[in-house]
């Protein structure tokens, strides 16, 4: 059963019961101590991802290529960065216990098997394992009403996609004649077999990942729920599963479904094109810079989609790109959120960044890095995301895409640029507390690779394409 | 590295950083962090401004190719190189950047006041990134430095501006954003279709002809909005307002220029037939242009709203000279790109000056400056008159160049663009009457003081530039005669070619 493909999440999970051991044990084992833990089982396992070897494992449900450790390692940075986050904040969000990064290890657990599945089932379960944990982390924070309101609202609009995805699997498995990705493949390459109903089916699965990386027409629950959850899984929330999610449609919709590639590119189309107008439009009139991001991780998703969209490894690459550059921007911008804190107490209004350069000149030079980042001005690294992503458009002859793309990078640069606009130009408010040394060294790394993506691009975009070309090319 | 083992552009282009990097560690009490700032930026601008110099005088202008060339290898798979270089066209834009930048950092000495710190790292930045944009040999590094001008100035006038500032920040980056991105669609056609983005390969590359039609839109949108041209000008008369004097200058100095280089760059050798095909579209824009927004000139009450109309008005008769594809028009257009760079920035220090003084830049609240004000009346007459193009000033050459140029491709054409200097004169003598002549009739005025030695040194350099170009114009037009003299032959076998095939065709 060549169970040694799975070894860094096996490693993970054995890690995971470690440490709730040590914490039920050592009764004075608090949250810190967890937290170290968690990151260095996070280190380990990223350094035996590093190292895995490629090929099929557990009786064919779980593959390891360059794609699944290019991915891998990018979920474990944006895991570690998070945890990195929480670790000083955790007081002020109330979710100061030592359950709080485990349930994060178990989410990165599943967000791992989710990018290695090699199965329908195996897709479902990390799926499944990834969101179960989100659920309980967004409601983490048991006395505060919104955390809880939150963590319900997602797990009921969560389990209604996870019901929606299953329905999918059953169709196609039932129209298709199995669950394995390398028998659907074979069975799909001619495409006079795909049938009506397997077809619903691939609906009903895109519908449900879609729901999973939070694009339009499922991104409801985003903002309620970024909102709401305590800051610190929000910035998790925002990172890791994102990119895992993307692993997974790019993964499921190459590899079983890439001869019906005619078939599902219109709805990805549709798909990216309205996160992109949503994420640009809605943001405008947003406040609270929670909400705010939620809505830029939807216009990231619907760009990130366009890759996917045209359909060639030259958009996968950008694809990944894209996400490799989003998890250092956007993990180093929810550090700055998470220093936006006043006498002991976050604080979520954009209103409340006024006159940070002041008062922090470092913190909102970071934070405007980020910002122009996000807007892809170069020489940030979020320019040369949306460089590869618009590149693979324009190779695929996507021209109206590729145009409506630009367009709406350019009312998504409104919002972005507002947050500099209130950092640097108005009148400055009370200062913040003084940031501790964890978030700092989150928004260091965030800032230092966004910056500085441009020096040496050339390692990142030969990674990228060693890793696009397991899928299928 | 280069001919001369040396890789001056790239120092001239990134020293400005180093001096950003020294300013962003200066620790202390922020009245000594403010001097320290000031004088690190000078110095830095000024050894930047001397190393330049070396392209004035290491220069071949015979050669029309381009020169002190170096590369370093950037994303070899994707056909992208770190290249820079200059010929005729670009080298006088990389010295106008490095002149009007010392001087910037002198005018700013003492009126800017808040966050001195970061107002001259932005300076410092800006330099990068306008030098580099001239010096640019491949069309991605071109774009980087394209876009990355927006974020220093962007700050300068929301941060440092006037009473509307953040309105006209943000319309200022959004404008320029928005044409940038249609730009850099355009770029990825032309590396998907050429395989490269080396520029002087590309400027040899034959787009297929119904391709270059929306390439040129594309970078028509970018460009225009720089340049800019009516009707998307109207982002420069409220960046200009309420950008800071040095803002201002760097604004109509060289900013400006960046879209007008642009069409020498990109549009007319590599989209030789579109060029050509469209040419009377950007006639029709910029005659419009000169006439209309000479126009509103006249009827402005605020001093800089005023120069920044002429701005767009002078910049309309560039946009004639450069299409009118002859050696005159577009020697004419550079030429005049030249002056307006050092007169409006000269204009706009003129502007500063009472502003620093009075805090007002209305028209109307000023009059009689010349009994007060003899030298700053006598700087500000030089730099009206060689606004309006008065022979023997810089602003004559370049606009009689054009106007030849565009008298052999159309009477009409060069009819309305003379009639641009006209309205200049208009406009102009108008202005420096109500603000110099007249009763002083106002109290506060009385006790006005003349230019200061710090701002004759601002002035000093600017006055000497405006009559060496207009006294002895071949100094400068010398540089780029043989480049825009293979810009044109280029220009002419390539739609000869096109025309023959036509031929073949039909």
């Amino acid at each position: 059963m060549n169970a040694a493909v799975a070894l860094a999440e096996i490693v993970l999970a054995l890690s995971g019961l470690g440490i709730l051991m040590v914490g039920v044990l050592l009764r004075q084992a608090d949250f810190r101590f967890a937290s170290l833990l968690t990151i260095a089982a996070f280190i380990v396992a990223a350094l035996l991802v590093a190292v895995e070897p490629h090929g099929t494992g557990l009786f064919g449900a779980f593959v390891t290529d360059g794609f699944s450790t290019f991915m891998k390692l990018l979920v474990l940075a944006g895991a570690v960065l998070a945890v990195l986050m929480s670790l000083d904040t955790a007081r002020e969000t109330q979710v100061q216990r030592y359950e709080f990064p485990v349930m994060m290890l178990f989410a990165t657990i599943g967000m791992m098997l989710m990018i290695s599945a090699a199965d329908l089932m195996t897709l479902y379960l990390g799926v499944e394992l990834q969101s179960l944990s989100l659920y309980v982390l967004a409601a983490f924070a048991r006395d505060e009403p919104r955390a809880t309101e939150a963590g319900l609202k997602y797990f009921v609009l969560g389990s209604l996609a996870s019901g929606l995805l299953l329905y999918g699997i059953s169709l196609v498995w039932g129209f298709g004649g199995s669950m394995d990705f390398a028998v659907l493949a074979h069975t799909l390459s001619a495409p006079a077999v795909a049938s009506k109903g397997l077809l619903i089916g691939l609906v009903f699965v895109i519908s449900g990942l879609v729901f999973k990386v939070s694009a339009v027409p499922f991104h409801m629950w985003t903002p309620d729920v970024y909102e709401g959850a305590p800051t610190p899984v929000t910035a998790f929330m925002s990172t890791a599963p994102k990119v895992a999610g993307i692993a997974l449609l790019l993964r499921v919709m190459m590899t079983p479904f890439g001869h019906l590639a005619a078939e599902w590119q219109q709805v990805i189309v549709l798909v990216s094109v309205l996160s992109m107008a949503l994420g640009a439009f809605a943001a405008i009139s947003q406040h609270n810079i929670k909400r705010l991001m939620a809505y830029s991780s939807i216009g990231h998703v619907g760009y990130a989609l366009i890759g996917l969209a045209a359909g060639s490894a030259v958009g996968l690459r950008g694809v990944l790109i894209y996400m490799l550059t989003y998890v250092f921007m956007n993990a180093g911008t929810f550090g700055c959120i998470l220093a936006m804190r006043r006498r002991g107490h976050l604080v979520e209004e954009i209103s409340d960044l006024a006159g940070l350069a002041r008062n922090d000149p470092l913190l909102a030079f970071a934070f405007a890095i980020f910002m122009f980042s996000m807007a892809g001005i170069p020489p940030f690294a979020g320019f040369w995301g949306k460089y590869f992503i618009f590149a693979a458009a324009v190779q695929s002859g996507m021209w109206t895409l590729a145009v409506l793309g630009v367009l709406l990078s350019v009312v998504g640069a409104f919002y972005y640029i507002r947050i500099i606009k209130v950092m640097y130009f108005d009148e400055a408010k009370e200062a913040f507390d003084l940031r501790p040394a964890s978030l700092s060294l989150v928004v260091g790394i965030g800032a230092v690779f966004t910056t500085f993506f441009f020096v040496v691009p050339a390692p990142f975009v030969a990674a990228a394409t060693l890793a696009v070309k397991a899928l299928a090319f | 590295m280069n001919q001369m083992g040396f890789p001056l552009l790239s120092l001239v282009t990134w020293m400005p950083l180093v001096g950003g990097v020294v300013i962003m560690f200066l620790r202390g009490e922020a009245a000594v962090v403010a001097a320290q700032s000031r004088l690190v930026a000078l110095v830095t601008s000024t050894i930047v401004f001397l190393l330049s110099l070396g392209l004035w005088f290491g220069f071949n202008s015979a050669d029309p190719g381009f020169q002190f060339v170096e590369q370093v290898p950037w994303l070899p798979q994707w056909g992208i190189t770190y290249k820079m270089g200059v010929d005729g066209i670009s080298v006088l834009f990389v010295l106008l950047s490095t002149v009007l930048t010392p001087i910037c950092v002198l005018a700013s000495w003492e009126s800017i006041t808040s966050r001195v710190r970061e107002y001259m790292l932005s300076f410092l930045v800006l330099e990068t990134m306008m030098v580099g944009m001239f010096c640019a040999l491949d069309f991605f590094v071109f774009y980087m430095f394209f876009e990355g001008v927006l974020l220093p100035m962007y700050l300068i006038i929301g941060v440092w501006g006037g009473p509307r500032r953040v309105y006209a920040a943000v319309k200022f980056f959004l404008y320029t954003l928005a044409g940038s991105v249609l730009m850099l669609l355009a770029l990825l056609a032309v590396w998907l279709v050429a395989g490269t983005t080396d520029i002087p390969t590309l400027m040899h590359y034959s787009f297929p002809v119904g391709m270059q039609d929306w390439l040129f839109f594309a970078f028509l949108a970018s460009f225009a909005v720089k340049v800019p041209m009516w009707p998307v000008h109207t982002w420069l008369p409220d960046a200009h307002v309420e950008a800071p004097t040095a803002g201002s200058v760097i604004l109509a100095g060289v900013l400006l220029k960046m879209g007008a280089y642009g069409f020498l760059r990109f549009s007319l050798p590599m989209l030789p037939v579109a060029s050509a095909t469209f040419a009377p579209l950007i006639f029709a824009l910029s005659v419009v242009a000169v006439v209309y927004t000479s126009f509103v000139a006249l009827a402005q009450q605020d001093m800089k709203k005023l120069i920044a109309y002429s701005s767009v008005a002078h910049m309309g008769v560039v946009t004639i000279g450069i299409f009118t594809f002859n050696v005159q028009g577009i020697s004419g257009a550079l030429l005049q790109m030249l002056s307006h760079g050092i007169v409006s920035g000269a204009l706009f220090l003129c502007v500063g000056v009472v502003y620093d003084r009075m805090h007002t830049r209305e028209i109307a609240r000023y009059g009689g400056l010349a009994d007060r004000m003899p030298v700053y009346a006598f700087l500000f007459m030089l730099f009206t008159l060689a606004s309006m193009g008065l022979p023997g000033t810089s602003g004559f050459v370049g606009e009689f160049l054009v106007l030849v140029g565009a008298f052999e491709v159309n009477f009409w054409l060069a009819l309305f663009g003379s009639l641009g200097m006209i309205l200049g004169t208009a406009y102009m003598l108008y202005l420096y009457r109500r603000v110099i002549f007249g009763a002083l009739t106002r109290a506060d005025l009385r006790s006005i003081k003349d230019v200061s030695p710090r701002e004759v040194m601002v002035f000093a350099p600017l006055v000497v530039i405006t009559l060496w170009m207009g006294v002895y114009p071949l100094s400068f037009t010398g540089f780029w005669e043989a480049s825009v003299h293979a810009l044109v032959m280029h220009q002419q076998a390539a739609l000869a070619g096109a025309v023959k095939l036509a031929g073949v065709v039909h």
